[in-house]
């Protein structure tokens, strides 16, 4: 493991990597790819949804096939939305989240030369690539990529007559998420072992940084919940190839029964959200995790009630595993079943509250350093509110039958899970980027991307709530089939557009990281001050973290602010004064 | 307006671009005091804005809102929903300000130390039990209203619809005489039988198929659902219902309609809303719309999933035993 004398080539250092911190540069980068992928597609569903007759050349230009005139097809229409949620899901939230920043910081801030295995983590990788591009493959078929929803229920994604997407399209679908979860196991696996394993001396369990504890408790959420979304698609597979009867039973298309015989959707159901639901809290405990850091770090104070915090990311991560009915009341599963998950969906919201109002305490008689990633983390703060309470709602059966499926659903988990995770996503690259990179990002640019962010963020998805109560389901290519619903074409155009400014204004970020990887200013040894172990290793970063012994802990990471200390800060390893209690 | 639009992208690509000229200034980029001052402040504007936009919304758009509920069951939906909502409203506006006051309130200054406070288990003690009781009500309210909503047990003379939904419309078949639907299977699918019924089960000769949803006020509704190929959903926001279609089985969900077309028709927020869709309507040249009460296919089932189609009439029940016996029933289509 502390390898620091094997002779790098230029493949051994940039592509077959085994350096955790080189392995979460690619994460970053193909994270950012695909999410700007996922956000055009994005982009282009909007415009059809506020002007469905409007023939644009942007269409026109990227749809190919797909389009007449400038106007989408409704079967392109049900593939982009299907693909944006797959790509922004798994793709951006996941493996671009916790890919980058687990492989980031755990070996830093834990006090270790590099992950448990190098070599695992390197496969995961390309693993994710392979992955990525196979995905991408997917959109150039000839029926198209998949188009039954990120959610793929069956009949509707085993069957091509069905839809065409479901033919080819879903085929490599099904490839690119098995190789996925492939990836995302072997990294969960490192990143407990690793965890687990190889702290420093003086590291004890209880001196760890939240972004650790969140990455360690979501890889272990991974663990048990990626397989089965496996077992879901390995299942869909053979219904698709082989005849079984898994998902399908009766069924009557294109003039004729098939042969299914016995089977049931409500299976899959189960079985992609027993992933599904821990899915959202392996996108969001991440970005929960880096705020806490931030937020700490920026307000020169510990993070308020750090052992609440680390019990209710457990508290969270358990109860995620036995909510997942939520998303079937209306399934035609059995009443009962729904009454259970009311109950367990409801319960999470405790601990989603403990961290919020811990969040805000943390703030309170602070001593704010208003930097772009402490905005970030302020913003996921108000966000992750603002979505979480409209999931009682939706938590709450009965509530759930007249919204369940329509744009209320879609304007909750943008906010409490793509803003919010997102946000983290931006926070975590602006305070880290000095040691991923040596250099300082813009911080000048960095304000004007979070402030149009923030702006559109809310501006698209908090009239849309009202969309969603005026009955409005989602996935519809239109509205004009229903004269009802004409009176939602001016909140539409309104989201589209807030939507089209949000899209435009990440390519301030966008300029700004990779300018700056190149051309930003050389960053100091500790820019923000921070108390943490990754703050010690030298600004150029090496192979095997620390040029000599890996240092010692002696305290808690939050001794910010702290009283008997000149310095509003203390890095874990100082040793504690003569007479100081540890916190 | 689209013009507009396009200018406010150009503006912003310009500023992008006048703005990464700043690079070259080589400033500081850590925050400086300044810069906690301003952004404070404007984390204080953009509450205001928040809050603007939240209160915009919530008046504006009451207007394209559900009005009262056309079912019996759905009143206590809308009690619960009320509740939920004022809550859900009363910790956002809250906490919001919060967040936001505070981030303006200790933007950092040079030379002050923040408060040095990690921990307080009696305030870890009030948000976990304050959190966790109202949560205790708000889940034992909602289970009473879940159970009184899919339990059809206690339901008086009910009359049993089926819905049958396909790739792209729907259908229905009403149980008839003896109230029994009788079976049904895709493999019976024949010719002008379209709903697959078995005709050898007794009960399936007075079935009556209809293109048409007629439901009868005041006596109550068991539907059962059916389809065809792929999930669908049927969803009834006017009657607070919504059940999946599902091929392989058959699904259930019940309510008692309790406004007729024609009333709601007469209903001062569906005036207003139908007003303003006409409006939209006479300036793209259409031709006028008369409210109806909506069956939405709520669950995505293939290209023209967003059009799926079927009048519903709820009418006097005198009314809808006229316009029953004026069907024709299995045995009677089947024979022509």
């Amino acid at each position: 493991m502390s390898d620091h004398h094997h002779k790098e080539t230029f493949i051994t250092k940039y592509v077959f990597s085994q350096d955790h911190k080189m392995i979460s540069k690619q994460y970053l980068i193909t994270g950012i790819f695909m999410g700007v992928i996922g956000v055009f597609m994005s982009m282009l569903f909007r415009l059809q949804i506020a002007w469905p007759d409007h023939s644009f050349s942007l269409i026109e230009a990227f749809l190919g096939r797909h389009q007449d005139g400038g106007v989408m097809s409704p079967d392109i229409y049900l593939a982009l939305v299907t693909i944006h949620g797959t790509i922004m899901v798994f793709f951006v939230l996941t493996a671009g989240l916790s890919g980058t920043f687990s492989n980031l910081l755990i070996p830093l801030q834990i006090g270790a030369r590099d992950m448990a295995s190098g070599f695992l983590n390197m496969v995961s990788y390309w693993l994710f690539f392979l992955s990525s591009i196979i995905m991408l493959i997917s959109l150039f078929v000839e029926a198209g990529p998949a188009s039954a929803g990120w959610t793929i229920y069956p009949p509707l994604s085993a069957l091509p007559q069905a839809i065409p997407g479901s033919g080819t399209g879903m085929t490599l679908w099904l490839v690119s998420m098995a190789i996925f979860v492939a990836s995302s196991l072997l990294g969960a696996l490192n990143y407990i072992v690793t965890v687990l394993n190889l702290r420093t001396v003086g590291m004890k369990m209880t001196r760890l940084p939240l972004t650790i504890w969140a990455f360690f408790v979501t890889a272990i959420i991974g663990v048990v919940s990626f397989p089965v979304l496996l077992s879901a698609a390995l299942l869909l597979i053979f219904d698709r190839s082989f005849g079984t009867s898994f998902y399908l039973s009766d069924i009557f298309i294109d003039g004729g029964v098939l042969h299914y015989q016995g089977g049931s959707p409500i299976l899959f159901e189960h079985l992609f959200w027993f992933l599904g639901h821990p899915e959202v809290y392996i996108v969001l405990l991440p970005a929960l995790g880096i705020t806490s850091e931030v937020i700490a770090t920026n307000s020169r104070k510990p993070i308020f009630g750090y052992r609440a915090m680390i019990g209710s990311i457990i508290a969270i991560a358990f109860l995620s595993t036995i909510v997942w009915g939520h998303h079937m009341f209306i399934t035609g599963m059995n009443p009962f079943l729904g009454s259970v998950f009311t109950f367990t969906t409801l319960l999470i919201a405790i601990p989603s509250a403990v961290k919020g109002f811990n969040y805000i305490t943390t703030l309170w008689r602070g001593n704010l350093q208003m930097n772009p990633a402490m905005l970030f983390s302020i913003g996921l703060v108000s966000t992750f509110l603002s979505g979480g309470l409209t999931g009682l709602i939706l938590g709450d059966s009965a509530l759930d039958i007249n919204v369940h499926d329509t744009y209320f659903v879609v304007a909750h988990f943008h906010l409490v899970m793509g803003v919010s995770a997102i946000y983290g996503m931006f926070a975590g690259v602006y305070h880290w980027f000095p040691k991923m990179f040596s250099r300082m990002m813009n911080k000048t640019l960095g304000y004007w991307h979070f402030w149009i962010t923030a702006i559109a963020a809310y501006g698209v998805f908090f009239p849309m709530h009202f969309v969603g109560l005026a009955g409005l389901p989602r996935r519809y290519y239109t509205t004009t089939a229903f004269p009802y619903f004409n009176d939602l074409s001016d909140i539409n155009i309104i989201i589209t557009m807030f939507a089209l400014v949000g899209g435009v204004a990440q390519l301030i970020f966008l300029g700004n990281f990779f300018w700056s990887i190149y051309k930003g200013k050389r960053a100091t040894q500790n820019p923000w001050k921070s108390n943490t172990l990754e703050w010690t290793t030298p600004i150029d970063h090496i192979h095997g973290n620390w040029p000599g012994e890996i240092p010692e802990v002696k305290r808690w990471p939050y001794d910010y602010s702290k009283p008997g200390y000149k310095e509003d800060w203390v890095c874990q390893t100082v040793p504690l004064m003569e007479g100081e209690e540890p916190t | 307006m689209l013009a507009l639009f396009y200018i406010l992208i150009a503006v912003l690509i310009a500023s992008t671009f006048w703005q990464l000229t700043n690079i070259f200034n080589l400033k500081q980029d850590i925050a400086t005091e300044e810069d906690n001052d301003q952004q404070g402040k404007l984390m204080f504007a953009f509450m205001i804005g928040f809050y603007a936009l939240m209160i915009f919304c919530f008046w504006k758009y009451n207007a394209v809102l559900l009005p009262e509920s056309a079912s019996e069951e759905g009143v206590r939906y809308d009690t619960l929903y009320f509740w939920t909502m004022g809550l859900i409203i009363v910790v956002q506006a809250f906490m919001q300000f919060f967040l936001f006051y505070f981030a303006y309130k200790y933007r950092g200054v040079n030379n002050r130390k923040a408060f040095f406070f990690a921990d307080s288990h009696k305030l870890e003690m009030i948000w976990t039990i304050t959190p966790a009781v109202v949560l205790a009500g708000l889940i034992i309210y909602g289970l009473s209203v879940w159970i009184d909503m899919t339990d059809p047990s206690d339901l008086k003379d009910p009359l049993y619809i089926e819905v049958y939904a396909q790739q792209f419309r729907w259908e229905a078949r009403y149980a008839g005489t003896d109230n029994q639907l009788g079976r049904a299977n895709v493999r019976f699918i024949k010719g002008i039988n379209t709903m697959g019924v078995d005709m050898t089960d007794i009960n399936s000769a007075d079935d009556i198929p209809t293109r048409e949803l007629h439901l009868p006020k005041g006596r109550p509704v068991i539907f059962k659902f059916r389809s065809q190929d792929v999930l669908h959903s049927a969803y009834m926001p006017h009657f607070r219902a919504q059940m999946n279609c599902v091929p392989g089985m058959v699904t259930q969900f019940a309510f008692t309609p309790s406004m007729t077309t024609e009333e709601m028709r007469m209903n001062k927020h569906i005036i207003a809303k139908v007003e303003n869709i006409n409006k939209i309507r006479a300036e793209k040249g259409e031709d006028s719309y008369e409210f109806n009460y909506l069956l939405l296919c709520n669950k995505i089932c293939g290209a023209s999933h967003y059009n799926m189609q079927m009048n519903i009439i709820v009418q006097e029940e005198d009314e809808f035993n006229k316009w029953l016996a004026g069907q024709q029933s299995m045995t009677q289509v089947l024979k022509q």
